[in-house]
C-alpha cells in the first residue's frame, strides 16, 4: 500500500514538472514577443526600454536556463530584476509583472476564497445529489422518481452562469438578502464568511447536484439489484440499513471517482463564480493575468496550482478506493 | 413415431461433405430451430488411432508473472498456470480436457489458439510450431484454428447483426467474393440449425442456445480444421445443452473438424470425446482413451473426480453412495506443492510423493498416468512403482542400485508402442 | 434439540407424517407487470415441506423455481409484483404480510443460500461481520458476542482456522469456502427452513460433493427443512426426499424422489433425463435433446405449456394437449402427481425412454 502511494506521488510530481516545463516553452518560444506589450504598458515604448525589458525577462537566455532559475527559486531565495530589484523569498514563484508583488504571497492570499467556494459547493452538490439519487432509486418507477428526474434534467439544461447570474441579480441586487458577496476570512468572522458565500455555494450546488442525483440514481439502481443486497434483505436487515450499509456503500465507489475529477475541475475553474459574485479568488486572478500584457509568473502559478490540485484529487480518490474496497487494499 | 422421437423430419436434407454446401433447404423453420435436423444422425464419436495428429502440444508452459507491491514492481513469483502439458489431437478427432477451476485447462485452450503466447513449449499444428509465430504470421493459421466460447451472451457483439458477426471472418480473410458473403452466411446459419432468414437480427433477439449456435456458425465460417471449445455448453440450460452437443458432433462428422473440448462436466466430455486428459494444478495427471479414464482410472484424482459426480440413478438405490471425499482446496499455483502436486489432498500419498514428481508413465496402449502408486480404486500398490524408474528407493531417497530409465521418463506427446503393465509389473508391447 | 432423522431415501417421508408441514405453499401465483405485458412467472403452485425433509425443485431458467422460493421470503419488490395464493411459514402467512413480519422471518425462521457466493456476499465487508450482522438482526447481543458466534459458525461449516479467517474478505476465500461461509451465515440463527437456490452450480464437482455432504450433516443436526432448487437431477437424486419438477411457471410432476426419478410420468421429465449424458451411459448413442425452447411467459400456450416441444403429444387423441391445460393429478400412485394428458405414460416410457436413459434399468424392473 505504502509502495503504491509512493509510486503515485512520484508520477504526480512528474506531471506537475512536465506541466511547468510545457508552460515555459509556450511563453518563451511562443509566436509573439512577451516583452512588447509590457513595454507598451507605461508610456511610450522605446527601443532602449524594450532591450532592458527583454534582458530582465531573461528572453536573451535559453528557455532551459530560465526554467532552471525559476525552479531553483522554489527552494531558495531569488533576486529578480524587473525595473527595480526585488528579493523573492523561497519558495519563490516570481514577481507579478502587473502588481510587482510576490506571486506566492498573492496566491496564499487568494487561496482561502477559492477553497471555500469549491469545498462548500462540492459538499452541497455531493450530499444533495447522492441523497436525491438514493431516494429516486429507492422509489424507482414512482411519480416521485419521475418528478426528480424531470426537475434535474430541467435544471441541468440551464447554463451554470445563467443560474449564478440570476441568483446574484435577485438575491443580491434586488432583494439585497445577500448583498455583500465579497470574501470575508473564516477566521475573522465565520458568520460573515458563510453569509457571503451562500449564493456561490448555492449556485454551484444547485447546478451540479442534478447531475450527481442522476448519476447516483443510476449507480444505486444497479447496486440495489446486486446479489449481495438481496442477501442482506434475506437476512432480515431493515430496508434503511440495506440501502445505506449495503447498496450505497457499493454505489459510492464510482460516484467518488467522478467527484474527484469534478472537484479538481471545480477548484481550478471557479472563474465564473468569482467573476459573477466579484470574489477575489484564484479564478479571477488567473483571468486577469491572461489579459495583455500576459502576467507570466501569475499564469505559471495558477496553472501549476491547477495541475497540483488535479493530481492530488486523483491521488485522494485512489486512496479512498482502497479504504472502501478491500479488494484494492489487499491485492 | 420413431423418426419423430429422434427429432428428424421425413426427408431431411443432407449436406455435401467437404465444401459444406447444402443440397436442399428444409422448409420448416420450426424444425430448423428445434434441432440441427438438416444433418444426419451421426455415427458415434470413436477413436480412429490411424489418423495422424493435427495438433501436438509438447511441454507447454504458461507462467504468469506476479509483481511485488513495492515501489519497484519486481516480478516476485509466477503463477504456474500450465506447466509442461503434452498431448495430441488426431485429425477429425477430439480430445477432452477436464479438471476443476484453476487447473489450467482454459489457459491451455488460450495457448492453442494463441490468445496467449506460451512461456515455453511447442504447439505443432500440421507440423508447424505456432508457439513461435508472430501475430502477423498467425493470421493465416487463425483460419484453421477457431474457438467457441463459454458465454453466448458476452462473446457476441450486441450491436452487430448475426449476418455481420458470422460474415466478418469471411471478409477479413477474404475467402469468398463480397457478393457471396450473405449466401454463405445463410448457409452457415442453416448448418447450425438457425433460420437463415434471421441474418439481420441482433444477438439479443435469440435465446442462449441460439446464441451459442451463432458462435458456432462464426467459428465454422472459415472451415477450420481445429475447434477449441471452452465450456461450450456449461452456460446453457440442460435441455439446450443436448441440442448443442449433438450439433457439435454433427459438425465434427460432416466437416471432419478436430476438437479440443474443454469442460468441467465429466459426463459431457465422456460423451463427446474418445480421448480425455485430466488436469490438476497445471499438469496432466492422467490421459487416455475413454474406456481407460472412465472405467479404469488409475490416478487417485481422476477416481475422486468421477466419484463426486452426482448420479441420477441413485434415486433407485436410495441413499448416497460412498465416494472419495477430497478435503480442503486446490493449493495455490504460485507455490505448488513439491513433488506430486496432488499429494496434499491425496488419500494414498506417501513420502516419495513430496520428493519426486511422478512421471506421466504410459501404462496401457493409450493410457498414461502420473502417479507413484497407480492402481485400481482401493487397490493402490503399497510400494511406489516409479521408484526404480526414477533411480530412488521406496522413500524417494537416491538408490545406487537402481538405474533410471530415460526412455520411459521422457515425456513426449502421443503414445509409444511399449508401456509399463501395472498388473504384471513388466513392460508390454503392442 | 435435534431429532435424528434420516434425510435420504424413502424412509423419511414416513417420519414426516407425524408433524405438520413447516412450509406450505398453496395456489401461489406470481405475476410481473412489464412494458411488454404480464410475465406469468409462477402459476398455481402448491407444495409443502416438513422439518427434517428435503424438497428438490427442478427446472430450467424461466421455469419459476427461483421466483417461487424468493416469494417465501417476500423478496420481490411489491410495487413490481402481483402475488396471489398463500404461503405459510410455521403457520404464519407470508403473502401480504407487513415488512415487520417478513423481517422477523427472514434469516431467522427461514434462511436462504444463493447460487454464486462471490456475488451474494458483500465485497466490502469481512466474512465475519456479514455473519455477525445476520445474527445481530435477530439477537440483542454485543458486537463481540456476535463475532464469537460467527467464529463458532465458521468452525461448524468446516472453515480451517476460523478465528483468523473471520476477518477475511470474500475475495480471499476460495469458491467452496465462500459457499461454506454463506451456509454459516444462513444457519447462524438456527433456521427451521433453508432455501438453497442452486447452491452448488457455480462450484467444482469435488467441492459440490463437500457442500452437499455438509448440508446433509447440518440438516440431521438441526432437523431443518430444506428446499433445494437446482437444474441438476443428479443433485436431486443425491439429497432430495421429494421432488417437484417445474416448467413454464407450473408444477408438472411431483412425488418422492425415488418414484419420480425411476418412474417419471411426464414427457418433460423424460426429456430432462434423456438429454443429460451420465458418466456410465452408452456413448455410441446420440443424446436426445428436448427440441425447441421454453415457452414465453408473456403469452404461454393455452394448453399444456410443454406441448410445443413434446414429441409424445401425438399419442394423445385430438388436439387436447394444445387446447386444454392438463390438471396436476395422481398417476400410478396417489402421491405421485403429473400434469399430462398421456393416457398410458408408463407404456411410452418403457417403450421409448428407458432404452435411451437406462437400458439396464429396463431389464431390472
Amino acid at each position: 500500500m505504502l509502495g503504491y502511494i509512493v509510486r503515485r506521488l512520484v508520477s504526480a510530481a512528474l506531471v506537475v514538472v512536465l506541466t511547468s516545463m510545457f508552460l515555459f516553452l509556450l511563453f518563451f518560444k511562443g509566436p509573439s514577443d512577451p516583452a512588447r506589450p509590457l513595454c507598451d504598458l507605461n508610456g511610450k515604448c522605446t527601443p532602449e526600454k524594450l532591450a532592458i525589458l527583454t534582458e530582465d525577462l531573461g528572453l536573451n537566455d535559453s528557455v532551459v536556463h530560465q526554467y532552471g532559475i525559476w525552479a531553483k527559486g522554489l527552494v531558495s531565495d531569488r533576486e529578480i530584476k524587473f525595473g527595480a530589484t526585488f528579493t523573492c523569498e523561497a519558495p519563490c514563484l516570481g514577481i507579478s509583472y502587473r502588481t510587482r508583488g510576490e506571486v506566492r504571497k498573492e496566491l496564499v492570499e487568494k487561496l482561502p476564497a477559492t477553497l471555500s467556494i469549491a469545498v462548500g459547493g462540492a459538499t452541497i452538490y455531493l450530499v444533495t445529489g447522492v441523497l436525491l439519487g438514493t431516494i429516486a432509486a429507492r422509489k424507482r418507477g414512482t411519480n416521485m422518481d419521475r418528478g426528480l428526474v424531470a426537475v434535474s434534467v430541467f435544471i441541468s439544461a440551464i447554463p451554470y452562469y445563467v443560474v449564478a447570474l440570476l441568483l446574484w441579480i435577485f438575491f443580491s441586487l434586488q432583494w439585497k438578502w445577500f448583498e455583500d458577496t465579497s470574501y470575508h476570512p473564516l477566521t475573522e468572522d465565520p458568520l460573515a464568511w458563510a453569509w457571503a458565500l451562500v449564493l456561490p455555494w448555492f449556485a454551484i450546488g444547485l447546478t451540479s447536484s442534478t447531475a450527481y442525483a442522476r448519476y447516483s440514481r443510476g449507480q444505486m439502481i444497479e447496486a440495489l439489484g446486486e446479489d449481495f443486497v438481496r442477501t442482506a434483505t434475506a437476512k432480515g436487515v431493515s430496508e434503511r440499513a440495506v440501502v445505506i450499509r449495503h447498496a450505497l456503500r457499493a454505489a459510492i465507489v464510482p460516484i467518488i471517482t467522478i467527484f474527484g475529477l469534478d472537484f479538481a475541475f471545480l477548484l481550478s475553474g471557479t472563474v465564473f463564480t468569482e467573476q459573477i459574485f466579484q470574489i477575489d479568488g484564484i479564478g479571477r486572478w488567473a483571468i486577469q493575468s491572461l489579459r495583455s500584457p500576459v502576467d507570466f509568473p501569475v499564469v505559471a502559478a495558477t496553472v501549476l496550482f491547477a495541475a497540483i490540485i488535479v493530481v492530488v484529487a486523483n491521488l485522494i480518490v485512489d486512496i479512498l478506493y482502497s479504504v472502501i474496497d478491500p479488494r484494492v487494499r489487499l491485492s | 413415431m420413431s423418426e419423430v422421437t429422434h427429432g428428424l423430419p421425413d426427408g431431411a436434407a443432407e449436406i455435401e461433405l467437404g465444401d459444406g454446401l447444402i443440397d436442399e433447404l428444409a422448409d420448416e423453420a420450426e424444425l430448423l430451430d428445434a434441432d440441427s435436423s438438416v444433418l444426419k444422425p451421426h455415427a458415434p464419436t470413436e477413436l480412429d488411432p490411424s489418423r495422424p495428429a493435427i495438433l501436438e502440444a509438447d511441454g507447454l508452459r504458461m507462467y504468469f508473472p506476479v509483481k511485488s507491491s513495492g515501489i519497484l514492481r519486481r516480478t516476485v513469483a509466477h503463477v504456474q498456470a500450465v506447466d509442461g502439458v503434452s498431448f495430441q489431437v488426431p485429425a477429425g478427432g477430439s480430445l477432452g480436457l477436464v479438471g476443476e477451476s484453476g487447473c489450467g485447462k482454459s489457459t491451455t485452450g488460450r495457448l492453442i489458439t494463441r490468445l496467449e503466447k506460451p512461456t515455453s513449449g511447442a504447439i505443432r499444428f500440421e507440423g508447424e510450431d505456432l508457439a513461435k509465430l508472430s501475430k502477423r504470421e498467425m493470421k493465416p493459421v487463425r483460419r484453421e484454428v477457431q474457438m467457441i466460447f463459454q458465454d453466448p451472451y458476452s462473446s457476441l457483439n450486441p450491436r452487430h447483426t448475426v449476418g455481420t458477426i458470422v460474415g466478418t471472418p469471411l471478409q477479413v480473410h477474404d475467402v469468398v467474393p463480397k457478393k457471396q458473403v450473405l449466401s454463405r452466411v445463410q448457409e452457415l446459419l442453416e448448418v447450425v440449425g438457425l433460420n437463415p432468414e434471421h441474418y439481420n437480427r441482433y444477438p439479443n433477439e435469440f435465446s442462449g442456445g441460439q446464441r451459442q449456435r451463432i458462435g458456432i456458425a462464426r467459428a465454422l465460417a472459415l472451415q477450420p480444421k481445429l475447434l477449441v471449445a471452452d465450456e461450450p455448453v456449461s452456460a446453457l440450460d440442460v435441455s439446450i445443452q443436448a441440442q448443442v452437443i449433438n450439433l457439435l458432433q454433427d459438425i465434427q462428422r460432416e466437416f471432419d473438424v478436430a476438437f479440443l473440448f474443454i469442460a468441467h462436466d465429466l459426463a459431457v466430455v465422456r460423451h463427446f470425446c474418445p480421448e480425455i486428459a485430466v488436469m490438476y494444478l497445471g499438469k496432466i495427471v492422467e490421459i487416455g482413451d475413454r474406456e481407460s479414464i472412465y472405467s479404469a482410472p488409475r490416478h487417485p484424482y481422476t477416481q475422486a473426480l468421477l466419484s463426486a459426480v452426482p448420479d441420477v440413478r441413485q434415486a433407485s438405490t436410495g441413499g448416497r453412495r460412498e465416494r472419495i471425499r477430497l478435503e480442503g482446496d486446490v493449493p495455490s499455483p504460485i507455490d505448488p506443492p513439491s513433488g506430486c502436486r496432488f499429494r496434499t489432498r491425496c488419500p494414498i500419498a506417501q513420502e516419495i510423493c513430496a520428493k519426486h514428481e511422478p512421471p506421466l508413465l504410459q501404462i496401457g496402449r493409450r493410457h498414461k498416468v502420473a502417479c507413484h502408486f497407480p492402481g485400481r480404486l482401493g487397490q493402490a500398490p503399497t510400494e511406489p512403482l516409479t521408484a526404480r524408474l526414477l533411480g530412488v528407493d521406496a522413500h524417494g531417497n537416491p538408490d545406487a542400485g537402481a538405474s533410471p530409465s530415460a526412455e520411459i521418463l521422457e515425456q513426449r506427446p502421443g503414445y509409444a508402442d511399449t508401456w509399463f503393465d501395472l498388473d504384471n509389473k513388466t513392460f508390454a508391447r503392442a | 434439540m435435534s431429532i435424528p432423522t434420516t434425510s435420504t431415501g424413502v424412509s423419511s417421508s414416513n417420519d414426516g407424517d407425524q408433524q405438520e408441514p413447516f412450509l406450505v405453499v398453496d395456489g401461489l401465483t406470481v405475476r410481473f407487470p412489464t412494458h411488454d405485458g404480464l410475465v406469468q412467472a409462477v402459476t398455481d403452485l402448491s407444495y409443502s415441506v416438513r422439518r427434517g425433509e428435503t424438497l428438490g425443485i427442478v427446472g430450467e431458467s424461466g421455469s419459476g423455481k427461483s421466483v417461487s422460493s424468493m416469494a417465501v421470503l417476500g423478496l420481490h419488490n411489491p410495487r413490481q409484483t402481483r402475488l396471489n395464493g398463500s404461503i405459510t411459514v410455521g403457520g404464519v402467512e407470508v403473502v401480504g404480510a407487513s415488512q415487520h413480519t417478513l423481517r422477523s422471518i427472514r434469516g431467522n425462521d427461514v434462511a436462504m443460500i444463493f447460487q454464486d457466493p462471490l456475488t451474494a456476499l458483500h465485497p466490502f465487508y469481512s466474512i465475519g461481520s456479514q455473519i455477525a450482522e445476520a445474527y445481530r438482526v435477530h439477537h440483542d447481543v454485543s458486537k463481540k458476542q456476535a463475532r464469537e458466534r460467527a467464529i463458532e459458525m465458521l468452525a461448524r461449516v468446516g472453515i480451517p482456522q476460523p478465528s483468523r479467517r473471520v476477518d477475511d474478505y470474500p475475495h480471499q476465500f476460495s469458491g467452496g469456502m465462500r459457499q461454506r461461509a454463506m451456509i454459516a451465515m444462513a444457519l447462524v440463527n438456527d433456521p427451521k427452513l433453508l432455501i438453497a437456490d442452486e447452491p452448488t452450480t457455480a462450484l467444482d464437482v469435488t467441492v459440490q460433493a463437500q457442500i452437499l455432504d455438509l448440508l446433509q450433516d447440518l440438516q440431521r443436526e438441526y432437523n431443518s427443512a430444506i428446499v433445494m432448487i437446482t437444474h441438476d437431477l443428479g443433485v436431486i437424486a443425491e439429497i432430495a426426499d421429494e421432488v417437484l419438477v417445474m416448467y413454464g411457471g407450473r408444477a408438472v410432476e411431483k412425488g418422492s424422489t425415488s418414484e419420480v426419478l425411476t418412474h417419471p410420468e411426464m414427457p418433460y421429465t423424460w426429456g430432462l433425463l434423456s438429454s443429460v449424458p451420465d458418466v456410465t451411459a452408452d456413448t455410441t448413442t446420440r443424446l436426445l435433446p428436448i427440441p425447441g425452447t421454453p415457452p414465453s411467459l408473456l403469452s404461454p400456450p393455452p394448453g399444456c405449456a410443454f406441448e410445443p416441444r413434446c414429441i409424445h403429444a401425438t399419442a394423445v387423441p385430438g388436439d387436447l394437449c394444445a387446447t386444454t391445460l392438463p390438471l396436476l393429478a395422481p398417476g400410478r400412485s396417489a402421491h405421485h402427481l403429473k400434469r399430462c394428458h398421456l393416457p398410458d405414460p408408463d407404456a411410452i416410457y418403457e417403450q421409448f425412454v428407458i432404452p435411451e436413459v437406462a437400458p439396464e434399468a429396463g431389464e431390472t424392473r
